[in-house]
């Protein structure tokens, strides 16, 4: 199995301050559906116009599960902006993802006046 | 291990997965239960990761079965390099898809918990991991740290007990580690999931010695060793040893095993000790118990036999280098591989992992002849101590290994108090003594007994130079037992005496030919004598005969005158 679990995932995306999910799912189960249901809601309300979301269910690519480091399902990860994030659980408690996801609702929802620029990586 | 007779008849036998270590799946009639998981516990450094790493590799090595290694606390790489060191080529077996290895890192501050969820990921990630290698072993090790990343002990118990359902299922022999809790077996209490098979591993330390010991808490569904029994880690891997006492009714040799030492050969009635017997040499420091010991290992090794000596206070090298100065060559048989040497420090290890080294060297060096030297090194309680000493003696009459052992108590004892009585455990008894008179000390060998045969009573006076050992009758006379230099000044004595006994004689010799010589003399003048009359009386029979001739012809001529007148 391989050990790398956050370099690969995060070097080749351009950090341009987009948010970049990817939620892992294990088939259609009331959970998975919850969570992308959750997932999208709280992205258009908060994220709305930069964000992208990539759905990965673990039943067809079995193999990715060691690569991020999945034990749980569903399990959100937010690639970038850095560090690397992970969520666990259907999304329901929107305060818990907000603080998982590290967004500060006053800050962002005025995009222009977006907080200290993070730290460029190359 | 209650009733064995009756095992092997009962017919639905438990399916086992043998674990390759030694003495375990003795214990355990065949291994874990196969297609099943088995709780592997103890505390922390006791051996669980080594046990189940060993199960896995031993199950891709040997049985043809790969095995997927899911860590919860090492990484891979720390798997790899802290097996190493046991010649396990993790890398190689996963480079030939014999075994898999996944890490899986749980990492509390990484973790928001945002509603319900499940462990469904873990599942995918080892039915993914056992299907790419078609592994038929796993091991999770140590499971319970999940319990430190997630927070919801509901989930984690249900999903847990999915687990073992799940692997029961596939069909998987699984060793599940977890670590010692206070007043249960595990912290979290996984012996209630998995109840089919239970180790427990145990590091105890008494004074100041460790000793690593297993036991087969339970095992459902088949007979098991119920003892605790030690177990090893060393450069050879992971051994469990089941030192079982053995009953008295080992094969008797008949076989002698000669000792290589001329005078005690002779003394002993059979020419040597009965093979497969115990012998004790016993002795004070500087009687030379390791020599004797030495030079009956190098007339076994050149007969082609094989020793193993087990020594306490001296290295092999050591021992062979002195050997060297009576002329005994032990280097060569080591290299021949015939003599091997086991160095190691009576606190190295506790008393019952000596014996179980000791079994387990024996078992793989199949020797003829075992030396332990000096027995009395070993150190413990006396209980304890006569029970270990017992069983070493049985381990090894049991295999038919003729047994040398020395003890520096001269009264052969052993222990503090000396009132074990190592004695009466064995066959045969050499007492070596330093007898010291005259301001100087000799040597002596007493063979004080030897079951089942004649042996000498007498003292012996034993001598070591560089040609090797050798027994020199003591002087027992009228002054008493002499040896050293009170045995040679009453030798020279003796020869003195012996030489003017023998002038005396001769001068006695010389004196009675003179006389037999004078009377030979004395005999030839009677003769000459005797001739010279016997001469004279033939000279004069024959002028008697003349005479007598004279006067018969004068009387014939006197007749004819007197008729020639008539």
């Amino acid at each position: 199995m391989s050990e790398t679990e956050i370099d690969l995932t995060q070097s080749d995306l351009p950090d341009d301050g987009r948010y970049r999910l990817r939620l892992y799912v294990a088939g259609q189960t009331a959970k998975s559906l919850a969570a992308m249901a959750n997932l999208r809601r709280f992205c258009e309300e908060h994220l709305a116009g930069r964000y992208e979301i990539e759905v990965i269910d673990l039943m067809q690519n079995p193999q990715l599960a060691a690569g991020d480091q999945i034990l749980a399902i569903p399990t959100l990860v937010r690639r970038l902006p850095a560090p690397l994030k992970r969520i666990i659980g259907d999304l329901s408690n929107t305060e818990k993802v907000l603080v998982g996801l590290d967004i500060r609702p006053d800050l962002d929802r005025a995009p222009p006046a977006k907080g200290p620029p993070e730290a460029d990586r190359p | 291990m209650n009733e064995p007779q009756a095992q092997p008849d009962a017919p639905p036998a438990l399916p086992k997965a043998a674990t390759g270590i030694e003495g375990f799946d003795a214990v355990t009639f065949g291994g874990l239960p196969a297609g099943r998981p088995s709780l592997v516990c103890g505390s922390a450094g006791c051996g669980k990761t080594l046990f189940a790493t060993t199960f896995l590799v031993n199950g891709a090595t040997r049985y043809g079965e790969p095995g997927v290694f899911m860590s919860f606390e090492e990484r891979a790489e720390d798997l790899v390099a802290n097996v190493a060191s046991l010649g396990y080529d993790l890398d190689g077996l996963i480079a030939k898809g014999k075994i898999a290895i996944d890490h899986v890192r749980v990492e509390r501050s990484e973790i928001e918990e945002t509603g319900d969820y499940d462990l469904e990921g873990l599942f995918i990630r080892l039915g993914f991991a056992v299907d790419s290698i078609g592994a038929k072993r796993i091991v999770l090790d140590t499971i319970e740290t999940l319990f430190s990343g997630f927070s919801d002990e509901a989930v984690l118990r249900a999903e847990l007990r999915r687990l073992f359902g799940w692997i029961k299922d596939r069909g998987l022999t699984a060793i599940i580690t977890g670590e010692r809790g206070t007043g249960q077996l595990t912290r979290q209490g996984l012996e209630e999931y998995v109840s089919d098979c239970v180790v427990l591993l145990d590091n105890r330390v008494e004074d100041q010695i460790t000793t690593r010991r297993l036991r087969v808490v339970k095992y459902r569904g088949s007979p098991h060793g119920t003892n605790e029994y030690p177990f090893l880690i060393d450069a050879e891997g992971i051994s469990v040893l089941p030192v079982t006492s053995a009953d008295l009714d080992y094969p008797v040799s008949e076989g002698v095993l000669p000792t290589g030492i001329d005078g005690l050969d002779a003394m002993l009635g059979a020419g040597g000790f009965y093979r497969g017997s115990g012998i004790l040499v016993s002795g004070e420091s500087g009687t030379g118990k390791t020599m004797v010991c030495a030079s009956i290992v190098d007339a076994a090794c050149a007969r082609g036999e094989r020793c193993l000596a087990f020594v306490f206070e001296e290295s092999g090298e050591q021992i062979a280098r002195n050997a060297r100065s009576i002329g005994v060559d032990l280097a060569r048989h080591v290299e021949a591989g015939l003599l091997r040497y086991e160095a190691a420090r009576p606190s190295l290890y506790g008393l019952e992992m000596h014996l179980a080294r000791m079994q387990r060297d024996i078992d793989r060096f199949a020797p003829d002849l075992v030396v332990v030297d000096p027995l009395s090194a070993l150190r413990g309680p006396d209980a304890e101590l006569q029970a270990t000493v017992l069983r070493m003696a049985d381990l090894l009459k049991g295999r038919g290994i003729t047994a040398l052992f020395t003890s520096l108590r001269e009264d052969g004892g052993l222990g503090r108090d000396g009132d074990i009585g190592l004695s009466s455990l064995m066959d045969a008894w050499i007492k070596l003594l330093n007898v010291e008179a005259n301001g100087e000390r000799s040597r002596t060998l007493y063979v004080i007994k030897a079951r089942g045969m004649s042996h000498s009573n007498q003292v012996r006076e034993f001598m070591m130079s560089g040609s090797g050992l050798s027994l020199v009758d003591a002087y027992v006379g009228p002054a008493g037992v002499l040896t050293g230099t009170a045995r040679a000044v009453q030798e020279a004595e003796e020869a003195a005496q012996d030489l003017r006994r023998r002038q005396e004689n001769r001068r006695r010799q010389r004196e009675a030919e003179r006389r037999r010589r004078s009377l030979d003399r004395q005999i030839e003048e009677l003769r000459a004598d005797l001739e010279a009359v016997a001469e004279e009386e033939a000279i004069l029979l024959d002028e008697d005969e003349r005479r007598e001739a004279a006067l018969l012809s004068e009387r014939r001529v006197l007749a004819v005158r007197r008729g020639g007148e008539r």
